[in-house]
């Protein structure tokens, strides 16, 4: 095992846009993507603001180039994933042993739902082609083919923490000569089940969300795909334009408090955060810029700043949570998020927090509420915290 | 890479969590469904819990407790487990009640419950264990990623114990659905025989293997490889090359076949045993685990446990015999013919 992984490329579709260019015009103007829903079905649709992909399914097949019935979470997942491999100039993905690592958290349960009113009052009702790929791996199977990636195939599923641990996982894959290159992130369409499910914990806001804002009061879900490239350092020194930057840290704990809620103190937080600066062999103080995992819950963003703080102490680094653009979009968001971190490296970009009034009472500091390019930030830090205790976080280096 | 078992545990269709002697008799079962034989829960988990614990969740404890026990050990270095479908039975519940009460009036519970990461989450809630935990959802090689993933860990130096699973519930809907598939026999009247009379489709199973796994040998008597996959080989030729380069110059005492009782897939099972393994001891499992995507965890129990007794039981033998010292166990699982998988154990 040796050598460095680095961050060749990505790619990201999401309620901001359908492609990071768009996604970085949408930060630069504070145009967060919260809006009615307009594609999912819901009986909450004029509760509950979501940021949906500005796009119908017919238009992401034709994006995706695949079949209009494929599941919007694999649809989503074939943009990104497609856009991020473009982004690295490496050719053909086919020319390098290569794995396609992709988290989400339901699957293809965009469909399933559909099925279901069929089936649940006739069980030999229903279409089959419906519930085919509701598999979570199914999903990633569908785009890795269409992608061409044989060698390595898997798919990750910690709840919101999903995607970063598929960076970890792909990193090792590098690190242990097991593949040369793995597109590594996550996906996830917005369901039915899913915005049922966050309603019933009664987490959701009824308003755009207000990530570490004393007056929040839960978050908004949203949808997309982010994926970035990792490279062993052969490949790298390939890249036309160079490498992003390092995936120099990671580390993965568990909060062992509560199945969904985070310890006051934020116990797996810390242990993930310390876990990766401790592997990238960076100060905390070195830290310029973290993206916070930042739902807007009461529960998690007190959780997260308290651990913050007993890190960084009273120097916490400019910090926000891109979710007050995204919304949570799950098992993706760990994917949407190294692909905004990573190109934070590059481009020396602080990404600001939308709708921030009034800090925590609890915390001495407050989010980055500016968008702004050519700072100097050598290591950016993003969180990713989820049901079952599962806390990641991971570190980009220049 | 490698990594020494150090405990293991197993609840299946099979008496594997009794502590009896190692499948002196099996269970059968008439139709195509099998279900696990549930030990007594309330041994490791508090009463209250088990309630409200679905079928996955219970059995996925319970090994997971079986085999830190059999390892001697009460805290995992990190906690990994491999899961094709998660936890149907809530994902169902909570699903149901969605489309018929049209999205109103509906309980966290079951949603909570749903994620895939529950029983990794649920196992470190337990255990008080604040390390790395990690859930692979990738059909029939989440239990391999889960293994692979567990040994590049071991392989950095700073886990020592790693409790490693695969498991996976039947709920009645996926029943229902995967039939109509067509993936099940109609009926058959005795599982034992499913692997003598192929024919089409296998039967549905379900169950939960849990391993602790160190990168220090300790008492351990089966040393396991790092697993290998194979995705959508073009053909048998593929498939005997991917196996011939893991073997490289070892040859396997004994063969765990992922034959499933379907004729195609049997077919090509067979015609690789014979070419590459002619007159070994080849042995079948599905035909008492019932066929489902991490039943290789299933076939890890049982080739540990064969290395451990020195005999491969009867109740598993289709063909060969096995020599009087049993050195190498390869398991080559298949799984609907798209996903193959390698994982070699050897005594140590």
């Amino acid at each position: 095992m040796s050598g460095k992984v680095l961050v060749a490329g990505g790619g990201v579709i999401c309620g901001i846009g359908l492609h990071l260019d768009a996604c970085l015009g949408s930060f630069a103007s504070m145009r967060p993507g919260m809006a009615p829903m307009q594609y999912l079905r819901s009986v909450h649709k004029d509760t509950f603001p979501v940021a949906e992909v500005k796009a119908d399914n017919d238009t992401l097949a034709q994006m995706a180039g695949l079949p209009k019935h494929t599941s919007r979470t694999a649809l989503l997942s074939m943009i990104a994933a497609k856009a991020a491999w473009e982004s690295t100039g490496l050719g053909y993905l086919t020319n390098y042993r290569a794995g396609f690592i992709s988290a989400n958290t339901v699957g293809g349960m965009d469909k399933t739902e559909d099925f279901m009113n069929e089936f649940l009052p006739d069980n030999a009702k229903g279409h089959l082609r419906g519930v085919v790929n509701h598999e979570c791996g199914a999903v990633t199977e569908l785009v890795a083919d269409a992608l061409g990636v044989k060698h390595h195939v898997s798919t990750i599923s910690t709840a919101c923490s999903s995607a970063a641990n598929a960076l970890m996982y792909g990193s090792r894959l590098i690190k242990n000569g097991i593949v040369d290159v793995v597109i590594a992130g996550g996906t996830d369409a917005l369901t039915r089940f899913t915005l049922n499910g966050f309603n019933t914990l009664m987490i959701l806001d009824q308003q755009k969300c207000r990530p570490f804002d004393d007056t929040r009061t839960g978050l908004n879900l949203g949808e997309g795909a982010g994926y970035v490239v990792l490279v062993s350092e052969a490949v790298a020194a390939k890249l036309p334009n160079g490498a992003w930057c390092s995936l120099s840290g990671y580390a993965n704990a568990n909060d062992a408090y509560h199945q969904t809620a985070s310890s006051p103190e934020g116990t797996g937080n810390y242990l993930a955060m310390k876990g990766a600066l401790e592997m990238s062999g960076v100060a905390a103080s070195e830290v310029a810029y973290i993206n916070l995992h930042g739902t807007g819950t009461q529960n998690n963003d007190v959780s997260e700043g308290t651990a913050i703080v007993k890190l960084f102490g009273q120097d916490v680094p400019p910090a926000s949570s891109t979710k007050s653009f995204t919304g949570h979009t799950l098992g993706a968001s760990g994917g949407i998020e190294a692909v905004f971190s990573a190109l934070a490296v590059k481009e020396g970009i602080i990404y600001p927090n939308a709708q921030f009034t009034t800090r925590m009472k609890e915390l001495p500091f407050s989010p980055v509420t500016t968008f702004s390019t050519g700072n100097d930030l050598p290591h950016v830090m993003s969180n990713s915290f989820g049901f079952g205790g599962n806390c990641s976080s991971v570190i980009f280096s220049r | 890479m490698k990594a020494y078992i150090q405990g293991a545990g197993c609840i299946s269709p099979q008496e594997t969590a009794a502590g009896g002697p190692f499948l002196e008799s099996v269970k059968s079962y008439e139709g195509n469904r099998l279900a696990v034989a549930d030990p007594d829960y309330k041994q490791w988990i508090d009463i209250k819990m088990i309630r409200r614990m679905s079928r996955v969740i219970k059995m996925g404890v319970g090994a997971s407790q079986l085999s830190l026990q059999d390892a001697g050990i009460t805290m995992p270095d990190a906690i990994i487990t491999g899961t094709a479908y998660g936890c149907l039975a809530d994902t169902s519940v909570f699903l149901n009640k969605m489309v018929t009460q049209q999205e109103e009036m509906l309980t966290p519970t079951a949603f909570i419950q749903s994620t895939h990461n529950t029983v990794a989450g649920q196992i470190a809630l337990m255990l008080g264990c604040h390390a790395y935990n990690n859930t692979f959802v990738h059909r029939a090689f989440s239990f391999e990623n889960a293994l692979l993933d567990s040994m590049m860990i071991l392989q950095e130096g700073n886990a020592k114990h790693i409790l490693t699973g695969g498991l996976d519930e039947i709920t009645d809907h996926s029943h229902t659905i995967l039939s109509r598939f067509g993936l099940f026999r109609n009926s058959i009247s005795n599982s034992a025989d499913l692997l003598q009379t192929p024919g089409e489709g296998t039967i549905n199973g379900e169950g939960s293997a849990f391993f602790v796994l160190s990168s220090e040998k300790g008492n351990a008597v089966t040393e396991m490889q790092t697993p290998a996959t194979l995705y959508k080989p073009s053909g048998a030729v593929e498939t005997a090359v991917f196996i011939k380069e893991y073997l490289g110059d070892v040859m396997p005492d004994v063969v765990i076949s992922g034959r499933s009782g379907n004729a195609d897939e049997d077919m090509v099972m067979g015609a690789l045993e014979r070419k590459l393994f002619p007159g070994k001891a080849i042995a079948g499992f599905k035909h008492l685990s019932g066929e489902y995507p991490t039943a290789s965890a299933f076939a890890t129990w049982l080739g540990h446990n064969i290395i451990r007794t020195q005999q491969v039981p009867e109740a598993v033998l289709l063909s060969g015999t096995a020599p009087s010292a049993i050195k190498n166990v390869l398991i080559i699982n298949q799984y609907q013919g798209t996903h193959y998988s390698l994982l070699l154990l050897k005594a140590c």
